[in-house]
This record gives structure tokens, sequence and C-alpha cells, in this order.
């Protein structure tokens, strides 16, 4: 035997021996999470390895800006993790897929209770009546505002309703001049067009999510409300590449209300200077009429098992892990990410924090955007065409009307498989 | 092609030369062949997430793809900002890399490899890197630009958030940006111009216009040409510097055509009709280089004088 031979031979009974000790031991669960709540869920999980021998979780964290890609690509290859966060407006492509798991049955007799989550969050991750998605953080977006500039307008809260935010902006559009503005909205951003719409209690679309249904009253109405926040020069013609430092442009005053999500709660602590820390404030949406607060869109992201999961009964043990309220606070110390489960809300007296109380209210009024695979593209197309309105480029009717007829176009396959479907239906014989 | 002895010979027996070239021909086949043939068949479906779920849901839909792009109005955009960018920024760029190597191969620069590198610098400097510092300067509350530009009384432009500016935008930025390539090439054509043909120039009293118009140019028409087609092709291919700067806006300002194909593609993941706008793009090319290399044909001075 040659000394090679014998090197190569050693390594392959190491190599066998490694194997056997690693699979007589563990089980290893692959999880995959985006972002800053990759990193920190790590910490938690050591905890969960510790309650569970003989499981062991293995995250990989997977940048916001290519997970979409990054989970279609391991699906198509074959290479799915076991558990994986989702966002809630990917559930339905991922349902379309078949690539999640149906988790009814699981909830039923688990600590995972229902009840204790917001409807509204907890709709979007039900899919023609099925339950596909644990929320694990929610989002939904609510007025940031400076205090003292509101003040300075006359108003003393943050307005309940249309007319009097419209009043108020208009005030402090007059006080600020040339250079600044009443309210940021980023032309690139779906979410301020549609919570309006949603308000007035548009259907954004028809016959089963089939068609658009952009030239309904109600979204005319609303759309009518948000174009004319440009044409007023209440909110300033910028894209999101434009905003340099929103957290500057905030305490310069450039503008004093801005429609924003949770994470910037954080931020604005942070990144503001010391003299603005008891200037600025939140506030849940103004609504058209007096029902204060009105809706905002259910946002967040979800715990998601797949289907093919070679561990589904240890991945599924991870979910629970993660959403028994007290994992949920020490979730939201980590990353700020606000909990999903009512209990976490009450016991940290979340409910009353300064910053975080208009969420609470604000998330036992939200709602759903459509759930279809296609939403996130026929939002894409809202800010097109109100950037076209904005612009000038169109007139409101016309930037409607071409709305509907690219999303209808958007929607052809889903009518098409709709179709399909229907007549495979028909064509069964009755049980 | 073969002539009638080398057809012969290949019936024969295969010649030993293939087997030296057959490693690289098989990744070429695999890596590039194959993938290209793959998505020309792609483009001849609807594949969508739908089919990625089941391959039922997948229809083929023959020219489909193709039909829908003539009518449809964000392509015919697309392909309008590229031209207008192409157009634009190509005969730029090639000026400007052009006037920069005939600049720095003059006898009285001192430190030409010092410039010569200092001019190089922005080819390869990451792009995502530059386009933070231009959005900067393209600011249009405290940008560089704008603060210039006040100086002389200019009004402040909105450069990336008007749709009528944010094109020339992109184009100043990609001809600083890609110049320094141009340049390289243009300067090596410049050296391999023989000394005795401005001596002859001298003697005939042809003065420094009229040396570089009879000498230079057509000595350089060879690097002219292929500066022109690569930087024509390229400039067709625009993705990364609207990607980075202006994600196509606003309004679809910038919005190129491998943008549109990046956004169909794996935005929206409708791989059967991105695949289509890719093959569009590859025919626009084919077409225009084609022509180009006819138009250098048929051009008398630059044939002409090209010494043996």
């Amino acid at each position: 035997m040659t000394c090679a031979r014998r090197l190569a031979a050693a390594l392959w009974i190491l190599t066998c021996l490694g194997c056997r000790a690693r699979a007589g031991q563990d089980v290893v669960i692959e999880f995959w999470a985006m972002g800053s709540e990759g990193e920190s869920v790590q910490r938690l999980l050591a905890k969960f390895e510790q309650q569970t021998p003989g499981v062991r979780v293995r995250v990989q964290q997977i940048p916001w800006s290519a997970a979409h890609e990054k989970l279609l690509t391991a699906y198509v290859g074959d290479a799915m993790p076991d558990v994986f966060q989702l966002g809630n407006t990917w559930i339905p492509e991922f349902v379309a897929l078949n690539a999640i798991e149906r988790l009814d049955a699981r909830v039923a007799h688990s600590t995972v209770l229902p009840d204790d989550y917001f409807p509204g969050i907890l709709d979007t991750n039900v899919i023609d009546g099925a339950l596909y998605g644990v929320p694990w953080y929610v989002d939904t977006r609510v007025l940031f505002y400076r205090t003292d500039l509101l003040q300075q307008a006359g108003f003393a809260a943050a307005p309940a309703t249309w007319e009097a935010w419209v009043d108020a902006m208009v005030r402090i559009k007059a006080r600020a001049g040339r250079d600044a503005y009443a309210i940021l909205l980023p032309m690139t951003e779906w979410q301020p067009p549609v919570i309006l719409a949603l308000q007035r209690g548009a259907r954004l679309l028809r016959d089963d999510d089939q068609y658009g249904n952009f030239r309904s009253p109600e979204f005319r109405a609303a759309f009518q409300f948000y174009l004319d926040l440009f044409h007023r020069e209440l909110t300033p013609r910028d894209a999101d590449a434009q905003v340099a430092n929103l957290y500057q442009d905030f305490s310069n005053g450039y503008f004093t209300f801005y429609i924003t999500g949770p994470w910037n709660i954080g931020e604005f602590q942070q990144r503001l200077p010391a003299a603005m820390a008891d200037k600025w404030a939140t506030a849940p949406m103004p609504a058209p009429d007096a029902t204060h607060p009105g809706v905002s869109t259910a946002g967040g992201a979800s715990l998601a098992l797949f289907r093919g999961a070679r561990h589904g009964d240890a991945a599924w043990q991870v979910i629970e892990f993660l959403s028994t309220p007290a994992r949920q606070i020490e979730f939201y110390r980590l990353t700020g990410d606000l909990p999903s489960r009512k209990t976490a809300w009450t016991r940290q007296d979340l409910m009353h924090d300064r910053y975080a109380q208009a969420f609470w209210q604000q998330l036992q009024h939200v709602q759903a955007t459509p759930k279809i695979p296609e939403w996130e593209r026929i939002a894409d197309k809202i800010t097109q065409y109100a950037e076209a309105a904005i612009r000038g480029g169109m007139d409101m009717d016309a930037a409607l009307t071409a709305l509907d007829a690219d999303v209808d176009q958007v929607l052809e396959k889903r009518r098409w498989l709709l179709r399909r479907r229907a007549a495979v239906d028909a064509g069964r014989p009755g049980p | 092609m073969l002539d009638g002895r080398g057809r012969e010979r290949m019936t024969s027996r295969i010649n030993p030369a293939f087997w030296f070239v057959a490693p690289a021909l098989s990744v070429i086949v695999i890596f590039f062949v194959v993938p290209v043939a793959a998505s020309l068949l792609l483009s001849l479906t609807d594949f969508d997430v739908y089919a990625v779920a089941s391959r039922a849901n997948l229809r083929f839909v023959g020219a489909g793809n193709y039909l829908r792009l003539t009518h449809e109005p964000l392509f015919w955009v697309a392909f309008k900002n590229t031209l207008y960018f192409v157009l634009v920024a190509g005969p730029l760029s090639v000026g400007v890399s052009l006037a920069a190597a005939v600049l720095l191969s003059a006898k009285l620069v001192r430190f030409q490899s010092v410039f010569r590198t200092l001019f190089f610098l922005p080819v390869v400097t990451t792009l995502v890197a530059v386009a933070v510092v231009w959005r900067y300067v393209y600011h249009p509350r405290f940008g560089l630009l704008n603060y210039a530009l006040s100086l002389l009384a200019i009004g402040p432009i909105d450069w990336l958030g008007d749709p009528h500016w944010a094109m020339p935008a992109i184009i100043l930025m990609a001809v600083w940006k890609n110049f320094g390539f141009n340049m390289v090439i243009f300067v090596a054509g410049l050296q391999s111009i023989p000394d005795r043909l401005y001596e002859a120039a001298d003697i005939d009293g042809a003065y420094r216009w009229a040396q570089f118009r009879y000498v230079t140019l057509p000595m350089l028409a060879p690097t002219f040409l292929f500066v022109a087609i690569i930087t024509m092709i390229g400039y067709f291919q625009l993705f990364a510097e609207p990607y980075v700067m202006t994600q196509g806006g606003p309004a679809h300002s910038t919005l190129s055509i491998v943008l549109l194909m990046y956004q169909e593609g794996f935005r929206w993941w409708n791989m059967g009709h991105a695949a289509a706008v890719a093959f569009v793009l590859f025919a626009v090319i084919l077409v225009l280089t084609l022509v180009t290399m006819r138009l250098r044909v048929r051009e008398p001075v630059a044939s002409g004088v090209v010494p043996r």
C-alpha cells in the first residue's frame, strides 16, 4: 500500500464515521429568514435547541432584495428550506406554486391560537378559506408627524378625518412657503393611494379578481384626493430616489406628515437629532368620514412550512416556539418588529407605548390587498399611472382607463386558469 | 466555408484539430448554444409563475409574445429611450474618448500615464459606488451640479426627478464612466500610426488640423469602426445605470430595453415575455451592426490611404 492510498482509505473511513455520527444525532431544520430578522432569530433559536434535544436549526439569512428570487429558484431547483419567512403579500404566489403546506390541522391542536392574532393580519394568510402561514410580526402604515409644526398651524391633535387633514395640510403649506411641504408621499410607493382607496371602500378588482376595477366611483374619489395633494403642492413630486436623507428632511421641516411603517419608530429614534425627540408622534390614519381610524394595509411577515419538508413536524415546532408571546416579546426587543399576538402586546403594555399605540389602534383596522399572485405587479401599475397623472402627462380618466386595460392584460392568465378549472369541474361527475 | 478538398477530408476522417478545439467548443455549446436555444423556445411560450407550479399551466403561444410587443406601449417607450441613449451617448462617448486620446498622445503632454490612469479610473470603479456619488451630484436641492449652475444663474434642475432631464443625466454619467475604455483603444490606435506620415505631412506644409483630418482620422478608421460597433452594442444593452440611479423612472423616461426585460423576467417572472424582448433586442443589434460594417466597406477614403 502506498502512502497516498493509505491516506485516502483513512479519509474515507473518517468521512463515513462523520456521516453516521451526524445522521444518528440530530435532525437539522433549514430555516430561511430575511434581513435583520434572520440575524436576530438565531439568538432566539439557541434556546429552542436547548429545549428540544435532537433538533438543530440552521438559519440562512437572505437579504430582502434577493429573497423573492431566491425562494422561487429554490423551489424550481428543489432546494427549499423546511421553514421560511414569507412577506404576507407573497403567500398567494407560493400557494399557487403549491409550495407551502396548509396549516389548519396543525393549528387546531397547538399553542398557536388564531383568536390571539389581529383578524386583518391573519386574513392575509388565508387563501380560499385555508390557512397557509402564521403571522410572525406585523406591519401597517400610520401617520408619522411633527407635533410642533402641526401645533403652529393651529392643530392640537392629529387629524381624524380627511377634511381636517387637508385643512391642516393647507395651513402647514401656507406657513412653510415654497421650499417645504405638508406631507411626503414618494410617488414610487403604492401604499398611499391604495390605503386611501381602501378607506373609501373601493374594491380594487372585480369578478373574483379577474378584472381591474379602478374606474369605480370609490377608487376615483380616492385617486382624485391623492392627485390633488400633488396638484395643490401639498406634497413634493419626489420619487424614492430623490429623498436623499429622510431623517434630515423630517427634522428640517421639509414635510410634516409621512405615511410609513413600524420600522421607522426605531429609525426615527435613532437618527433624528436629540432636539427632535419631543417633536414627533404617530397617529392612526384619518378616515374619509367620521369612522376614525380609517383602514390601512395589512402587512408583515409570516412563517410558512414547505410542503415537501423533510422534517415537517420538527419545523412546525420551530414555528410554535417563535409564536409564543414570550418569544415574540423577545423578538420585539431585538428587532423592533411589532408582535403579531395580542397577548404579547398586553404583557408588554405596548398598546400604551408612546409610538406603538398608534399601531395598536391601526391594527384593529387593517385590510388585505387582493390575495392573488399578480398583486405586486398590479400595485406597480397603480404607481405608474398615478405618476403619469401627477406629472400631467395623462388626465385622470385616461390614466384609470389605461390602468384597467393593463391590469386586465396582467390577469389574462388568471382568467384562463379559472376558466379551465371551471370547465374541469363542470365535466367531472358530481359526488 | 470549406472548399472541395476540405470537405472530402472531413468526410474521410475527423480532422485532429477538432479534438483540440472540442473541449472549448463543448463548453460553448453547453453554456451558450443550449441556453440561447432554450430561451428561444421560452419566448414562444407564456412561461410564468403558474408554469413553474405545473407544466400543465404552460401555453405555447407561437409568435404571440412578439406580436404583443408590437402594440405594447411600454416596449416602445423602452425602445425609444434606448435609441435616444445610443444616438446621443454613443457619438458623445466616442467623441470624448477620441479627444482625450489625441490630447494624451500629444508630445507636449507630460505625465501621460498618470492622466491615462486617471481617465481610465471610472471604468474600473464599481458602478453602484459611482451611482451613489452621482446621485448626490444630481440632487435638486443640495447637489454640486445645481450649485455650479446656480452660479451661472440657471435655475435648479431636478436632474433625476424630471422626465425631461433624467435621460441626459444618465447619459452624462454613462459617458463619464465609459469613455476611458474607448480612449485606451484609441491611444493604441494612435500609437500604431507611423511617425513618417506626420513628417511627410509636415514637409507638405499640412498644419495640425489638416494632419488630424487627413492622416490621423483615416489611419484610425479600423479602430474607429471597432470602437463604434463595440460602443453601440454596449449602449444598446443599457441597464446598470438606470437600474441603480432611477429604476427606469421618472415616468419611464429612463426605462431601457434590457431593464424592461429584467423587470418582466426577474421581477414579475414572465419569462416567456422577457425572452421575446431579449430576442428583439438581439435582432436590432445584429441588423445595426451589419449596417455599420457595410458603411465601413463603402467608405473610399479609409481603404485608399491605408499603406500596404
